[in-house]
């Protein structure tokens, strides 16, 4: 290994004398109290601040205009336009799972049923939002697009039954999603 | 007897009125500063929101007042904490400590002048809990005792990053009482006088010491002497500021303390309210030091002008109350120079330790020291003949230099580093 050597940089007077740098500092500071205070940081405006320094305060302000595209909140489940629940319990998410947070319990579909060549569907479909880390595998890994990655951030409860999002809240937050691929529609 | 009672009871009024009801919530409102202004500073938005919770009380609407009642809310914290004695220290010496830094700060709080005279029901009383004739030695006297509560919370730890702490604090303070007492010999030779009181009732009537544009109550410019004895004052008033941040372990010189090195530095064993106490040591030092800073070179109570008699003498009926618009005004400048704590605090980086020392030892005790001679030559100049005056200049020249050059051979030269 090559030696450098280095020495300390010379200091004129005035860097010495310390107190210059000193009160170039307290402009600096100052600059930058006055100008959050008249909210006018630097950045502020991007960042959609309240007027005080670049920060958008929370319950009044939100951000979800704000939101990228890609933004990965609440994993849900959704239903396509022809109202049928696209999970076929094959189970990829749950094992795909690294906090193990899905819990699924497949059930047969009837051969009544207007999809009962589908064969499957969840009779439980458990994601527990404490273990969730919003990795989005799940919604990477489903080979029916049945599962997403919302944009709800908001997910709170007072309880840990309350956190975990059984079937019916999935769908409810999931909602329809259009324009999905429908391999299971009859040949035309 | 019924007088002695009426006076015992006056001073207790007035320990309780400056104590309690001045000094200690100034310690919860500069730690809200800190907060916010550190915030701003830094292009946050600081705590806003804890007020008063109306809502729990059925009303439609918090008041959040700004977030003003957030140091409250900590303070609450930390009285329900848990109170954790770890097993490896020395109990005694342990419990003794937080009592030793906060008890310090706040007995200085007695000769610190909040205001002129005010007459009450016929009687005159000073707004100075104890008028004593030594009060800048009192302050240095009492307040060096808070080293030892520093110290012993380092040592009675058992336990090394406090102790790192307190052997820091210990070096840095002794070090800097040094300058500290040195550079306010100036200020004292100024005034031939160390009662705290009269001190600030000259600078009322002939100009503060850093701002002397009025002689008797009425603006003038300075006289030539007191021109001249702006520079020994200006050189004592930044020895003496620096010297305060040194003592109240302020930042750029918060060695003993410094989160970065030394986890919390001598208080990382405490908890709860034992912790809570060296915080409130720590912010009524700097109160106090603000308060002695302010008292000895920038007025005091005065609001200067000359406006000074006019506004001690304004009075309803028989009270003559201006007396306490001086304390308004002595809490405005306070406050003022908190927040410029607070600034400095967030704007110069921290020193290393062997800058701290050097810049006490052989910059600040030097300078300090030959200014005090600057000084007296100054006060000296009129009585002097003009022959023994420059003698006295070039002596002073001479020894500035020597000093200046021992300085800088001593200095090590400059190290290689190795990348």
């Amino acid at each position: 290994m090559a030696t450098i050597k280095l020495t300390r940089p010379k200091l004129d007077a005035g860097e010495k004398m310390y107190f210059g740098s000193l009160i170039k500092g307290f402009f600096l500071t100052m600059t930058h109290a006055v100008k959050s205070l008249r909210g006018k940081s630097a950045g502020s405006k991007g960042l959609a601040s309240s007027g005080m320094g670049v920060t958008m305060q929370f319950p009044e302000q939100r951000w979800d205009e704000h939101m990228p595209e890609y933004y990965r909140g609440a994993p849900t489940l959704v239903t396509d336009e022809q109202g049928r629940e696209r999970c076929v319990s094959c189970q990829l998410c749950e094992f795909i799972c690294p906090p193990k947070a899905i819990k699924i319990i497949p059930t047969e579909i009837p051969s009544d049923d207007k999809w009962a060549k589908v064969e499957k569907r969840p009779l439980e479909f458990d994601i527990d939002m404490i273990r969730c880390i919003y990795c989005g595998m799940c919604e990477e890994v489903c080979p029916e697009q049945a599962i997403y990655l919302r944009k709800d951030y908001l997910i709170t409860g007072t309880s840990r039954g309350q956190m975990v999002h059984d079937k019916k809240k999935l769908y409810e937050i999931g909602g329809v999603r259009v324009g999905l691929v429908n391999k299971w529609n009859e040949l035309k | 007897m019924p007088e002695l009672l009426i006076s015992l009871a006056i001073i207790v009024v007035k320990i309780v009125a400056f104590t309690f009801l001045v000094v200690l919530p100034l310690v919860p409102i500069s730690v809200y500063f800190e907060r916010r202004f550190s915030a701003i500073i830094q292009d946050r938005v600081g705590p806003n929101r804890v007020g008063l919770p109306l809502t729990l009380f059925g009303a439609k609407k918090d008041f959040h007042l700004f977030g003003l009642f957030q140091p409250m809310a900590d303070g609450l914290k930390l009285f329900l904490k848990e109170d954790f004695t770890p097993d490896h220290v020395n109990k005694a010496f342990y419990w003794l400590a937080p009592a030793l830094t906060v008890v310090p700060a706040l007995i200085t709080v007695c000769v610190v002048p909040f205001g002129p005279d005010v007459t009450l029901f016929g009687h005159t009383e000073k707004l100075v809990i104890a008028d004593i004739d030594v009060g800048p030695l009192f302050i240095f006297a009492i307040s060096s005792l808070t080293v030892y509560g520093i110290t012993l919370a380092g040592w009675s730890s058992n336990s090394k990053f406090p102790f790192i702490g307190g052997v820091r604090s210990t070096a840095q303070m002794i070090s800097y009482e040094i300058c500290l007492g040195l550079s306010v010999i100036p200020v004292i030779l100024y005034y031939g006088d160390l009662n705290l009181n009269n001190i600030v009732q000259e600078q009322a009537t002939n100009g503060w010491l850093l701002l002397p544009f009025w002689t008797n109550n009425e603006l003038s410019l300075p006289s030539l002497q007191t021109t001249l004895f702006l520079i020994p004052a200006f050189i004592a008033f930044i020895i003496f500021t620096v010297s305060i941040f040194a003592e109240t372990n302020r930042m750029p010189f918060d060695l003993p303390e410094c989160e970065t090195e030394l986890v919390g530095g001598y208080h990382t064993e405490y908890s709860s309210m034992k912790f809570a106490m060296f915080f409130m040591g720590e912010y009524a030092a700097m109160v106090i030091g603000s308060a002695l800073i302010i008292t000895l070179f920038l007025g005091g109570w005065s609001f200067g002008f000359g406006l000074d008699e006019a506004i001690a003498n304004f009075s309803i009926g028989d009270f003559q109350i201006g007396g306490f618009i001086h304390v308004g005004i002595f809490l405005g400048k306070l406050l003022t120079f908190i927040l410029f704590f607070i600034l400095v605090r967030w704007t110069v980086p921290r020193f290393r330790y062997d800058q701290l020392m050097k810049l006490g030892w052989v910059i600040f005790f030097e300078a300090a020291l030959i200014n005090v001679f600057l000084a007296a030559l100054i006060i000296a100049a009129p009585e002097l003949t003009a022959v023994i005056t420059t003698v006295g200049l070039i002596l002073l020249a001479v020894v500035t230099a020597a000093v200046i050059w021992v300085a800088k051979v001593s200095e090590p030269p400059a190290k290689i580093l190795r990348a």
